[in-house]
């Protein structure tokens, strides 16, 4: 089979005849058992996905099909998908099933789309190369010795590899953006509160975001149209109407104002090739009659200390729900009440899990609160506001997603400072609650792809998907 | 807990960059988090969590001098809705994933003994 790029050229497929939604599904089920070495699904719901393809293709038969009929989409483990499985890739969360579903997932049901499985991905979505998945390491799908970044590296990994089309993804830091980076994907982060965050397990609620993970730009905007909107669940989903962004798309491109990020692009820590090919892209921008202009942002620094004290927090007290008593893991060995919580939590979570539940608990403790907590969300604001006060003078951000390309599994385990500064680019835009989408543009002389970042203005996901495609466009030089 | 350093001091910047995660507070916030620290991976994971306290403390660099907390991104947005009691489940639903239940009960051990003394 080719490997389609966009949903639109599946559709046009399935309109003519030529293709059905069950022979997609077939060979996408395929493909996933000649790619098991990758391990990017804890789940594959063959045989509901095929009776999902002999609805779906009644319906078009019939000329009631949604707009995303034809998408065969693989699921993060930890979006909630009633009477599946969920377990945020912990052994906290072995055999859980869900009540209920993510209203994004409801959403892209309700649209047709057919979900073929569930993704691993970092234990509760904390960290940047998938390998604390309780079902062991993901492989990057270009070179099975490397990560496929995280935390949502199976999604991405999946979606390089063609196992499905597309995959919904969680980013809370960069985990959409760096492993969409890392298998030469695209990532998209909404503007917080965008999407719902019904039904998405929590780690750092003021952080979260579920975002698609595409082989186009165009397939993010499709997927964002559905999933984005108010949702009566989550009252931090904004009522602001949302966009047709597959249309917008299409409207004319005009002359935009691109700020760089001057310490992004002149940190040492930089690959060279990453830096080289920003470069380039500049120039073709300029030479496009856009503007293209050096912006600072000082406060890069410490956009990563920031991001790990408040998500730390949110997620000692987010993760307190894990008790032993009510769902998930209980250990055996519990003979108290007292027990039954320490003992599940210290062999329900992992080590990465525990020691940023610590971390958190310390920065919200007595005494400590004000220093640690209090003083990062006062940075958070200025980070926030000064974000804002360049993207009104810039139409968008463009920065690095990453420092650098996947790298080796096991290389950066033991270093978490190591592995958290992986994600120095792709924390701001959460941190400041902007939308932001890692490009594919890059392919890098050690054989390995890399993406190039650009943020916007809050809720103005249309104008960045639409400069996104144009950037896409300008490749290859 | 051992004599800490105070935060708050002018010279916090650079006493915060030294703070000691000392054994005690180790077991202090692994009381408050109910997590167990395994004896094998005591100094292991201490060393790791004083990495991640120096790291984070660059923080204390940046002047934020009359700036106020930013709790959450949507701040100021409060949506309302009807207090209508929406999305109820069943009490077998809600047990189908407890680790022990009875009835329509959660089941935990016994937290007090026969006199009444908790356990």
């Amino acid at each position: 089979m080719v490997e389609y790029q966009t949903l639109a050229d599946i559709q046009r497929d399935l309109s003519t005849g030529s293709l059905s939604c069950s022979d997609l599904v077939d060979v996408y089920l395929a493909r996933i058992e000649a790619h098991a070495h990758l391990n990017a699904f804890v789940e594959v719901y063959t045989e509901e996905a095929r009776a999902a393809a002999v609805v779906v293709d009644q319906k078009i038969a019939a000329g009631t099909a949604g707009p995303l009929a034809g998408l065969v989409l693989g699921v993060k483990d930890v979006i909630c998908h009633q009477d599946h499985g969920l377990t945020a890739s912990s052994r906290m969360l072995t055999g859980f099933q869900s009540l209920f579903s993510a209203t994004a997932l409801e959403r892209v049901l309700a649209a047709d789309a057919i979900i073929i499985g569930r993704q691993a991905c970092d234990e509760f979505a904390m960290g940047s190369s998938n390998e604390t998945s309780c079902y062991g390491p993901v492989r990057n799908p270009v070179h099975p010795d490397y990560v496929p970044g995280g935390s949502s590296g199976a999604s991405a990994a999946a979606v390089g590899a063609s196992l499905c089309h597309a995959s919904l993804g969680s980013d809370t830091g960069g985990s959409v953006r760096q492993p969409a980076s890392f298998c030469g994907v695209v990532g998209l982060k909404p503007t917080y509160g965008r999407v719902s965050r019904w039904g998405l397990i929590a780690y750092a609620s003021s952080f979260d975001q579920i975002g698609p993970i595409t082989r186009s730009v165009e397939d993010a905007a499709r997927i964002l149209h559905v999933i984005a909107g108010p949702d009566g669940k989550d009252n931090t989903a904004h009522a602001v109407p949302v966009p047709d962004y597959p249309a917008a798309l299409d409207a004319p491109a005009r002359p935009w104002r691109i700020g760089y990020l001057q310490e992004a692009w002149d940190s040492p820590g930089l690959d060279p090739e990453i830096r080289q090919r920003g470069l380039d892209l500049m120039a073709r921008l300029r030479a496009g009659g856009h503007e293209v202009k050096p912006v600072s942002f000082p406060l890069l620094d410490y956009v990563v200390p920031c991001y790990y004290i408040l998500t730390t927090a949110e997620a000692s007290s987010n993760l307190s729900r894990y008790d032993g008593v009510h769902y998930g893991y209980r250990s055996p060995q519990a003979e108290k009440l007292e027990a039954v919580y320490t003992r599940s939590r210290s062999e329900g979570f992992g080590l990465e899990v525990q020691r940023r539940i610590l971390l958190g608990t310390f920065v919200l403790s007595a005494g400590y609160y004000d220093a640690y907590y209090g003083q990062a969300m006062k940075v958070r604001r200025r980070i926030r506001d000064y974000t804002l006060e360049l993207l009104s003078d810039c139409d968008f951000l463009l920065t690095p997603t990453a420092p650098g390309t996947a790298f080796k599994l096991g290389e950066k385990l033991d270093d978490p400072i190591a592995m958290y500064l992986s994600d120095i680019y792709t924390v701001h835009a959460n941190l400041a609650g902007i939308p932001a989408i890692s490009l594919p543009l890059g392919q890098h002389s050690n054989g390995l792809p890399f993406g190039l970042q650009l943020m916007g203005r809050p809720l103005a996901e249309a104008d960045l998907l639409a400069a996104s495609r144009y950037l896409m466009d300008l490749k290859p030089l | 807990m051992t004599s800490t350093p105070t935060l708050e001091s002018s010279e916090g910047n650079r006493t915060f960059a030294c703070m000691h995660l000392s054994d005690e507070l180790l077991d202090r916030l692994a009381t408050l988090a109910r997590l167990e620290v395994a004896p094998d991976q005591r100094e292991h994971l201490r060393a790791d969590l004083q990495r991640m306290l120096d790291f984070v403390a660059q923080l204390r660099e940046v002047d934020t001098e009359g700036i106020e907390p930013l709790i959450h991104p949507t701040e100021g947005a409060n949506a309302l809705r009807p207090d209508e009691p929406a999305g109820r489940l069943r009490p077998d639903q809600v047990l189908r994933n407890a680790p022990k239940s009875d009835g329509s009960y959660f089941r935990v051990p016994k937290v007090v003994d026969k006199e009444g003394q908790d356990l």
